[in-house]
């Protein structure tokens, strides 16, 4: 059997690299090459050097843009996984109606980002009419909108992994920690989160990544207003694309550059988490 | 051991199969020059307007069964024109009809707009000089002449003239020809909206995202109409402004009369301005909450296809924007067009004939003639349309009515010398945050001075 794997190895991965090139290899490459270049269209384009970059770091959008993101990153990793660990804290008790309770919360993480964008529009621009202000009111709003949108969304998924993790602790070494005398909160501290530091490492990727890179609410939900103040990076990016004609080029400068925050916040992440993990 | 060898070459050929046939597929799409289906002369039509999408696509089919050449309607999104006809365009099926909007869209598109000095289209042409020149070719042919004023609902007039206790001495809609006496009669509307039953005069003043233009471009045109007629070395305003770097924003102080005339006596507060689409007022205007609403010919199609619509087609009538401009009494509605027809140069010869010829019987066979003024609602500046061929809606009446006004001069859309929708888009934000409290109006000027400069060097 392990050989006739390595035997149709090619034949078998094959479709899959294919795929994998042409939808992600060569447009990745096509990028970064297009960032150099000055374009109408992505067919035809003519190279012009480091011009693209230096346009859009001296651009203001941008880096308010990358400050908003930044900003709403810690904001939203911070809250979406301690609400997440807390509600899979409390749905671990065994009470009445955890399975109810799990499927609620993870419910919202089926539907999609611009759909959620626009009831969310319309829940918090009712509740703001009875101040007579919108969303659109001020920037603060709209980051905190942003960050309720998120949790809504988030919260659930990462509950479930968090569930996971939990209830891979093993008893014995919870029975062990209540007989030394150890008080609930003693034991969720020094037993049962470094025991599911794994989970944590994949809670706290998914809501880094996901909020760094966070295009379809910003856009249904404020779409930057007011005056781009709530523009996050992927939306940025988009407008300077879509936006200004002749910025084609500085939009992939600053796609590229995004590509390489977010690599590098990602790896950072990873390599931090990974080194806390322990065996029980 | 052996079946499992089998089964897994089986396995493999499956999935290869499936990128094959998915392969194949795409393959006979991109060269479809060769195809017996006639592809090679089909015309892909990307439309701009949203509201009579449905119109083309019947077009498309009646021409297809006509001709048996056919015709593929996209129509961008409100607002995204210029998004989808970028990426439609860099693929290999390319539109090979799409639209530029003046001078200024010009200059982005050149490379891919073909020269259509030679065609009957330009031949049909009324006034030649609408069409977008550039070194003796003409790259755009404007199809629809377009008018856009405040429209009111004269049914609410008549009932708040005859109001006895009404605090102004004009007494009819044709005695309001400048800035003073419609901000009078809107006023006092405003205080007696309870006995008119209305909810506001105007219909909410759209400043949510991408439904700004009304504003930003429309509104806009009035007072930048003025400054650039003030330039004496151009005898045309849209010339004038392409050749003004730093725009002054000289009478902005009659853009700020009209601009809170209209949020202050509106269906909504000013403050939750933000959240409204154009779709919104117009609906509001239907259904009768607001008398009157700044747009153009073009939305009689949204104001008629609202359910519960209580406006008669009769009373809905046009004024012209007047802002408080010495001599406004002249002041007619703004009239022109954003909408001129590009070939797409890259596209096969074949295709690009195959278009023109599409384009032509538009406009001047029968059937299509009856497309363009009935279902279209368009007022074609081409000769080949006879006076009874023209469009029947109110407010397209409207239009040609002000037109032929004696002593009336319309506004020419100036606003096609706007350097960017970037710089639209800007100043739109600023008359959000001017409308919410946010900004003062000096800073907005600010705003519209800068922007129009920064997006004149880019």
């Amino acid at each position: 059997m392990q050989k006739s794997i390595r035997r149709y190895f090619a034949l078998f991965a094959l479709p899959t690299i294919l795929v994998f090139a042409v939808i992600f290899i060569i447009p990745f490459i096509l990028g970064v090459y297009l960032s150099f270049t000055e374009f109408r269209t992505v067919t035809d384009a003519s190279w012009i050097g480091l011009g693209n970059y230096i346009k859009a770091f001296s651009n203001q959008d941008f880096i308010n843009a990358l400050w908003f993101t930044v900003k709403f990153t810690v904001v939203s990793v911070i809250t979406i996984n301690v609400l997440a660990f807390l509600l899979a804290v409390l749905l671990t008790r065994g009470a009445r109606g955890t399975d109810v309770f799990r499927t609620v919360f993870f419910m919202p993480n089926l539907i999609g980002g611009i759909v959620l964008g626009y009831i969310w529009l319309l829940i918090l621009n009712g509740i703001l009419m009875k101040f007579d202000v919108t969303l659109t009111f001020s920037a603060t709003y709209g980051f905190w909108g942003l960050v309720i949108l998120m949790n809504w969304q988030l919260i659930g998924y990462m509950m479930i992994i968090y569930i996971a993790g939990i209830q891979n602790v093993s008893k014995e070494v919870i029975e062990a920690a209540q007989i030394d005398g150890s008080t609930r909160f003693g034991i969720l501290r020094n037993v049962t989160i470094p025991l599911v530091m794994p989970s944590i490492t994949i809670c706290l990727f998914l809501t880094l990544s996901n909020s760094f890179k966070l295009f379809d609410q910003n856009l249904a939900l404020t779409a930057g207003a007011p005056s781009k103040e709530t523009s996050m990076l992927a939306l940025d990016i988009y407008n300077t694309f879509y936006g200004s004609v002749g910025w084609e080029g500085v939009g992939q400068a600053k796609a590229v550059v995004f590509f390489v925050l977010v690599a590098l916040i990602a790896l950072i992440q990873l390599a931090a988490t990974r080194s806390k993990e322990v065996e029980s | 051991m052996k079946r499992t060898k089998w089964l897994g070459l089986i396995l493999a050929l499956t999935l290869f199969a499936g990128i094959a046939a998915g392969c194949g597929k795409d393959n006979s799409g991109a060269s479809g020059s060769n195809g017996a289906s006639g592809k090679a002369g089909d015309i892909y039509f990307l439309n701009f307007k949203p509201e009579i999408a449905e119109v083309y696509e019947k077009i498309a089919k009646d021409y297809e069964a006509e001709t048996g050449v056919k015709v593929k309607v996209v129509t961008a999104a409100a607002g995204t024109y210029e998004t989808t006809l970028k990426s439609e365009i860099a693929k290999s099926e390319a539109p090979t009809i799409f639209q530029i909007n003046g001078p200024v869209g010009y200059q982005n598109w050149k490379d891919y707009t073909l020269d259509l000095k030679d065609t009957k289209l330009y031949s049909y042409l009324s006034d030649q000089s609408l069409a977008v020149t550039s070194e003796g070719g003409v790259y755009g042919i404007p199809y629809v002449v377009e008018g856009y004023g405040i429209i009111y609902n004269d049914a609410l007039m008549k009932q708040y003239f005859g109001l006895s206790d009404k605090a102004v001495s004009v007494s009819s809609m044709e005695e309001v020809n400048n800035f003073d006496t419609l901000k009078a009669v809107v006023e006092d509307m405003t205080a007696k909206s309870e006995q008119l039953g209305i909810k506001g005069v105007f219909a909410s003043t759209s400043l949510a995202a991408g439904e700004q233009w009304r504003w930003q471009t429309h509104l806009a045109n009035m007072p930048l109409y003025y400054e650039f007629k003030d330039n004496k070395d151009y005898d045309n305003t849209v010339l004038a402004g392409l050749a003004t770097n730093e725009a002054e924003f000289k009478y902005d102080a009659n853009f700020k009369n009209i601009f809170d005339l209209y949020i202050h006596n509106s269906v909504t507060k000013p403050t939750l301005l933000g959240s409204k689409s154009v779709s919104d007022s117009m609906a509001e205007f239907a259904l009768g909450q607001a008398a009157m609403v700044q747009n153009g010919n073009w939305a009689w199609s949204q104001i008629n296809e609202v359910d519960g619509n209580v406006v008669k087609s009769g009373d809905i009538k046009f004024l012209p924007i007047y802002t408080g401009v010495d001599g406004e009494e002249s002041q007619g509605l703004a009239i022109g067009t954003e909408n001129y027809l590009a070939i797409n140069s890259k596209v096969s010869a074949e295709k690009q004939e195959a278009s023109i010829a599409f384009l032509e019987w538009l406009f001047s066979s029968d059937k299509g003639k009856s497309y363009v003024a009935n279902d279209l609602g368009f007022i074609a500046p081409f000769n080949t349309f006879n006076d009874d061929e023209k469009p029947a809606d109110p407010l397209a009446k409207e239009v040609t009515n002000w037109m032929e006004k004696d002593g009336i001069v319309s506004v020419p859309w100036t606003f096609a010398a706007f350097p960017s929708e970037e710089f639209k888009n800007q100043f739109g934000d600023g008359l959000l945050q001017y409308a919410q409290g946010n900004k003062s109006w000096d800073e907005v000027v600010k705003i519209f001075k800068d922007s129009w400069k920064a997006e004149k060097a880019k």
